[in-house]
C-alpha cells in the first residue's frame, strides 16, 4: 500500500503520511548520535565520533559546525545534506547582519533552516534533507538557547535533546537526569548522556562547549578522558552502594 | 558563489565621476598599516562632521573608502560581511591579498551595470608582514607602500615620496602623516577639521582622531 504513495514527496498517503519525510527520518536515525545540553551559562554539544578509517584525516570530519560567532550546529544524518544547509544558514547569518545590523537570534536561524527543510517537502522533483539538526547559541540579550529541526521542517526549543542513533535512550536518560546546571556540571551531563549509547572510552566522543561571548571550544581528548573516568568511577560507586544496600535488605 | 547584491540605481542624484574633495592617506609601516581619512562628508549643501570612513573587515584588516556616501557604506559593509562569511565557511581568515582581490572583483563586477562610486585603501597585516592596496572606482588594484586618494594627492604624494622609508615605526608614521596634513593645511583649498586615523597591527586596530588645528610640524 505504502509503495504507491512513497515515490513523490508531494503525495499524501490515504492515512495522512508523507512517506518521503518519514524515510528521511529513518536516514537520520541511522546517523551518529548527537546530544545537546543547555546550562545556565554554558551550552554543551556532544557527538559520537564515527570509527575513523586510519587513512582518513580525522580533523576534516566535523559534525559540529559554526554558523556564526555565537551560534553552532550539530547534525545527524546525511553529511552532504548538512553541508548544503549549513552553507545556506551561514550566508543568511551574514545577510541578516548586513540588513539589520544585529546578529541573528537562535530562534530566527532555526526557523530559517526549518523553513528550507519544509520547502523541500512541498516541491516537485526534490527530496527532503536527510538530517535533523541541534542548533545552539546565545541570543543577542545573552540567553542560551537550544533548538532542534528535522526533515519535516518542524523546529522547537529544548532544554536538552539528542538525535541520531539511539537518541531515544539518550533522551530518556536526560529526562531523568537533567537539571539546569552551570559549567562543568553541564559538560558532565552531556558526557554521561552520550556514554549511555556509545562505546566506552573518551576516544569515541567529541565535546564542544559554547560560552557566552567566547568562540566555540572543543574539549581535548585528555580533558574528555578525565571526565569519562570520573563519570565511570561514579557509576561504579553507585553500583557498589546499590549492591551493599541490597545485601542489607 | 555570490553573497548578497545591493542593486544601486545610479541615475537620480549621482554623478558618474567620483567626488575628489575627500582625503584618504595610507602608509605601510614596519609591522603595521596606517590609514587616515578626513572626517567630513558633504553632498550639495549638507555636511556631516564625524563620519567614520574606515571599516574594520576583521581583526587585522581595514578598508577605507572615499566617494559617494551611500555607496561607501553599502559597499564596505558588504565586503566586511563577505570577509566574515569566508572565515566562518573555511575556518580560516582571508589574507589581505585575498580580501583586496575579492574587493576589486566586486567593483569590477558592478562596474558595467551599477558601479560603486568609491575609491578605496585596504590595509592589513598577515604573517608575512603588512600590505597596503590602492583601488579606485574603475576597479584598478595596486599594492603600494603609500597611497593617497582625492585632490590632496596632488600635494601629498611628493611629501610622501621624499620622506617615506621602509620600516617606519608607528610614531614615525604619525610624524609623516602630520607632515602631509601640514601641507594640506597650508596649500589645499578645502579646510579639513579632523582626520580619523586607524592603525592596524597583528594585535588589532587602534583608532585616533587627529585635529588639524593641533598639527604643527
Amino acid at each position: 500500500m505504502s509503495s504507491r504513495y512513497d515515490r513523490a514527496i508531494t503525495v499524501f498517503s490515504p492515512d495522512g503520511h508523507l512517506f518521503q519525510v518519514e524515510y528521511a527520518l529513518e536516514a537520520v536515525r541511522k546517523g551518529a548520535t548527537a546530544v545537546a545540553v543547555r546550562g545556565k551559562d554554558v551550552i554543551v554539544l556532544g557527538v559520537e565520533k564515527k570509527s575513523v578509517v586510519s587513512l582518513q584525516e580525522p580533523r576534516t570530519v566535523r559534525k559540529i559546525l559554526k554558523l556564526d560567532d555565537h551560534i553552532c550546529l550539530a547534525f545527524a544524518g546525511l553529511t552532504a545534506d548538512a553541508r548544503v544547509l549549513v552553507n545556506r544558514a551561514r550566508i543568511e547569518c551574514q545577510s541578516y547582519k548586513l540588513t539589520v545590523e544585529d546578529p541573528v537570534s537562535v530562534e530566527y536561524i532555526s526557523r530559517y533552516i526549518a523553513g528550507i527543510q519544509q520547502k523541500y517537502t512541498q516541491s516537485g522533483g526534490v527530496r527532503p534533507f536527510g538530517i535533523s539538526t541541534l542548533i545552539v547559541g546565545y541570543d543577542p540579550d545573552g540567553t542560551p538557547r537550544l533548538y532542534q529541526t528535522d526533515p519535516s521542517g518542524t523546529y522547537s526549543a529544548w532544554k536538552a535533546n539528542a538525535i541520531g542513533r539511539n537518541s531515544k535512550t539518550v533522551r530518556e536518560f536526560l529526562e531523568k537526569a537533567y537539571t539546569e546546571g552551570t559549567g562543568e556540571e553541564t559538560i558532565r551531563l552531556a558526557i554521561k548522556a552520550l556514554l549511555e549509547v556509545v562505546e566506552t572510552g573518551g576516544k569515541t566522543i567529541e565535546i564542544a562547549v559554547l560560552r557566552k561571548g567566547q568562540p566555540l571550544t572543543l574539549l581535548d581528548d585528555k580533558e574528555i578522558e578525565r571526565i569519562v573516568k570520573d563519570v565511570e568511577a561514579e557509576k561504579e560507586k553507585e553500583k557498589q552502594q546499590k549492591i551493599a544496600s541490597g545485601d542489607d535488605k | 558563489q555570490m553573497c548578497i547584491r545591493d542593486s544601486i540605481n545610479a541615475e537620480y542624484g549621482t554623478k558618474d565621476f567620483v567626488n575628489n574633495m575627500e582625503t584618504a592617506i595610507g602608509i605601510k609601516l614596519k609591522d603595521a598599516v596606517l590609514i587616515a581619512v578626513n572626517t567630513d562628508c558633504f553632498r550639495s549643501i549638507v555636511k556631516l562632521n564625524d563620519a567614520d570612513k574606515i571599516k574594520e573587515l576583521d581583526r587585522t584588516k581595514i578598508l577605507a573608502a572615499v566617494g559617494e556616501h551611500g555607496d561607501r557604506e553599502a559597499f564596505c559593509e558588504y565586503i566586511q560581511k563577505n570577509v566574515s562569511l569566508y572565515a566562518i565557511r573555511n575556518n580560516l581568515a582571508l589574507s589581505t591579498q585575498g580580501a583586496a582581490n575579492f574587493t576589486r572583483h566586486e567593483l569590477a563586477h558592478a562596474l558595467r551595470s551599477g558601479p560603486y562610486n568609491v575609491n578605496l585603501l585596504l590595509g592589513g597585516v598577515d604573517e608575512d608582514g603588512p600590505s597596503l592596496y590602492f583601488m579606485d572606482y574603475l576597479a584598478s588594484l595596486n599594492k603600494l607602500n603609500f597611497a593617497v586618494h582625492g585632490y590632496s594627492s596632488n600635494f601629498i604624494l611628493s611629501t610622501l615620496d621624499k620622506y617615506y622609508k621602509e620600516g617606519l615605526s608607528v610614531e614615525e608614521g604619525f610624524h609623516l602623516l602630520r607632515l602631509c596634513i601640514n601641507e594640506l593645511k597650508k596649500r589645499f583649498l578645502v579646510r579639513n577639521v579632523a582626520f580619523l586615523v586607524k592603525v592596524v597591527t597583528v594585535a588589532g586596530v587602534s583608532v585616533t582622531t587627529l585635529n588639524v588645528e593641533d598639527v604643527q610640524v
